[in-house]
């Protein structure tokens, strides 16, 4: 297990106080300008070399995502932005960053915002978070009050200001695209990339959008030095992570630990067990709603890192791990994430828009019990024109985990759709095996 | 996509208060001079708290002219987010969670209640005209499940007995404390830390 002192959020769970003096006695703004005097090269090469990896859900390496950002401030400006916008069901590590650590926060910003040449950073928070949203925006006032923001901040020469915008409930929102449109004040509907933010962003300008945790560690890791952080977890997957473990456990938490660590012991030691005891689980959802659940079999051994979880067919996303019992009827708890996603989907591209729904209508009769056995490879079919043909991850997103579904759990399925198909005939014409033809009065 | 439903009955005028003005004009401040636009969800937020909870035609209107830019920009801007209230939720909206994370942990029971309590159907006013419920996606309080959104607040680690009495108390308009209803501390486990069982500020 993680040694205390190497865990970088120390008030996790709010014992030392938020406000900006607690802050500074645990060791924030310690040589912050220091470290800005070293230089942007020398801030991305160590970023770089920690091998950090976005937290927010792709697990990009940050040091790279920091370095697209043009080297020279040209007649636009550059801007940093931050994906507050946490919404992926499972996932509720943000929050505390913005409750208990916003001063980790703060100061990531201004050392990212001077790696990347940014005078102005913002903090895109969901509009629900609204308590949290105030709570930042105290240390924001507490961090100018003592010169640690705006002209010459910290002493370190370079002038910042962070302002916060908050969303409005759309959990589209917080893909980077999305993310920038809401914040020109627009619908949240992604743009095609290319362009890349990172040469046309905000207004049309170089910018940098990275989640809240992950800005949050750069203080730590430059104070500490990459290699402390490059020593924890594995080769690729370094450094800590906060994991939340939600659902049918004893004890539901957030704890920081170690990347790479076993699922097994997550949800033991820190969670309390499974429900029901270890041999009443069913399944877990390992990183968010969006990536595919694993069975009990493969829960026994998996570890907790980005490419462990990627053999497995699965992902670690923001580590919201949803633990399943086998109280739980999986159809049904697969339906309601089928039914978050049409709810969710911005209805840009048609795939995504319209197969949301489908998936949704037909997992809801399979856990009905009302589903034929020809819906099953139909499901299947339905998931695979969506991924891959649409304009963001969504589409992905949402059917990953109907996939995982029907690749863990297609005994279950098969033992529960055994109505007989109404269109029989000529299955092969596609409006012939539309939805509202399935309907009894329309067959 | 959420459907919105607009109200019909809309009142004809609408402008900010005093106070108000000057906060949409920090609001605006945050933002480059031409790229007023950026502040409409903003303004939209300060009009639903002037306007308990819900945003009428007219405002819409207001803020368009406020920013200057088109109408429809304002009227597709507020029909896309679901946070913003078309047609009038009363003085308390209660938002209950009842995504998978929630689900599996019981909130049936708490749309339960406020069916009970509130009205047969979400988006309903309760009977006094108080309050009204309704069910939404992921609040991102998943450790802390069941819970539900009483206008800005979390209330967290519900149980049925806990939630009706949340409930019973708001259509007497009284608010309760926000936060766990188990006293838990924020996000630690309940049954005692695991982590960091001895940090002190340095």
């Amino acid at each position: 297990m993680l040694k205390d002192e190497d865990r970088i959020f120390k008030n996790l769970y709010n014992d030392l106080g938020w406000e900006i003096d607690p802050a500074i006695k645990r060791g924030d703004w310690l040589n912050t300008s220091d470290i800005i005097s070293k230089g942007k090269e020398w801030i991305i090469k160590e970023v770089k070399d920690s091998d950090l990896r976005g937290r927010g859900g792709a697990g990009f390496p940050t040091g790279l995502k920091l370095s697209f950002a043009p080297k020279e401030l040209g007649s636009r400006p550059h801007y940093l932005v931050i994906n507050a916008d946490e919404s992926e069901p499972g996932t509720c590590k943000d929050r505390d960053i913005l409750r208990f650590e916003p001063q980790k926060l703060i100061e990531g910003c201004l050392i990212s915002s001077y790696a990347v040449s940014a005078h102005t950073c913002y903090i895109y928070i969901r509009g629900e978070y609204f308590r949290e949203g105030q709570r930042l925006q105290e240390a924001i006032n507490q961090a100018y009050a003592k010169n640690f923001l705006g002209k010459n901040a910290c002493n370190s020469g370079w002038n910042l200001d962070i302002h916060i915008h908050y969303g409005a409930g759309a959990y589209i929102c917080g893909e980077e695209t999305a993310l920038l449109e809401s914040l020109e004040g627009k619908k949240g509907l992604p743009r095609l990339k290319p362009p890349f933010p990172a040469l046309i962003g905000l207004y049309g300008c170089p910018t940098i959008v990275n989640n809240v945790e992950t800005i949050s560690v750069i203080p730590t890791i430059l104070k500490k030095g990459a290699k402390w952080f490059a020593s924890l977890g594995k080769p690729k997957n370094t450094g800590t992570k906060i994991f939340c473990i939600s659902g049918n456990v004893n004890n539901p938490c957030n704890v920081e630990e170690e990347m790479g660590i076993p699922l097994k012991d997550l949800i033991e030691k820190h969670a309390g067990g499974v429900i029901g005891g270890w041999k009443n689980l069913q399944a877990v959802i390992p990183g968010g709603s969006s990536m595919p659940l694993l069975p009990k079999s493969i829960c026994e051994t998996i570890t907790m890192d980005f490419d462990s979880l990627i053999k497995a067919k699965s992902g670690l996303g923001t580590a919201g791990i949803v633990v399943i019992n086998k109280d739980q009827d999986i159809i049904k708890c697969m339906a309601r994430i089928a039914k978050f996603y049409k709810h969710e989907s911005c209805g840009q591209c048609t795939p995504c828009r319209e197969g949301s729904g489908w998936m949704w209508r037909m997992l809801e009769r399979m856990a009905d019990g009302e589903a034929t056995y020809n819906e099953i490879d139909l499901l299947y079919n339905v998931t695979k024109q969506i991924e891959g043909h649409t304009i963001c991850a969504f589409g992905e997103g949402s059917a990953w985990p109907v996939q995982g579904l029907l690749r863990h759990f297609k005994k279950e399925i098969i033992e529960r759709s055994h109505e007989e198909p109404l269109v029989k005939k000529r299955t092969a014409i596609p409006y012939l095996i539309d939805q509202h033809l399935l309907e009894k009065d329309n067959a | 996509m959420s459907i919105k439903k607009i109200s019909k009955s809309q009142p004809k005028y609408f402008e900010f208060s005093q106070k108000n003005i000057q906060e949409a004009k920090r609001e605006i401040k945050k933002y480059p001079k031409e790229r007023k636009a950026s502040a409409v969800l903003a303004l939209l937020y300060l009009v639903q708290k002037q306007n308990d909870n819900w945003i009428p035609l007219v405002a819409m209107k207001y803020i368009s002219s406020l920013l200057e830019i088109p109408y429809i920009k304002v009227y597709e801007v507020a029909t896309f987010y679901s946070m913003f209230n078309l047609s009038p939720v009363g003085k308390y909206f209660v938002q209950v969670c009842t995504t998978t994370p929630c689900m599996i942990r019981g909130s049936k029971k708490i749309t339960d209640i406020c069916k009970k309590h509130i009205s047969q159907k979400p988006n309903i006013l309760s009977e006094n005209k108080l309050c009204s419920w309704t069910e939404v996606e992921c609040l991102g309080a998943c450790v802390n499940s069941p819970m539900m959104q009483i206008n800005q607040d979390y209330f967290e680690d519900l149980d049925a007995i806990k939630a009706e009495e949340i409930i019973l108390k708001l259509l007497k308009d009284e608010i309760s404390t926000p936060g766990s209803v188990k006293n838990r501390k924020s996000n630690a486990p309940e049954k005692g830390k695991t982590t960091l069982l001895e940090v002190k500020n340095a």
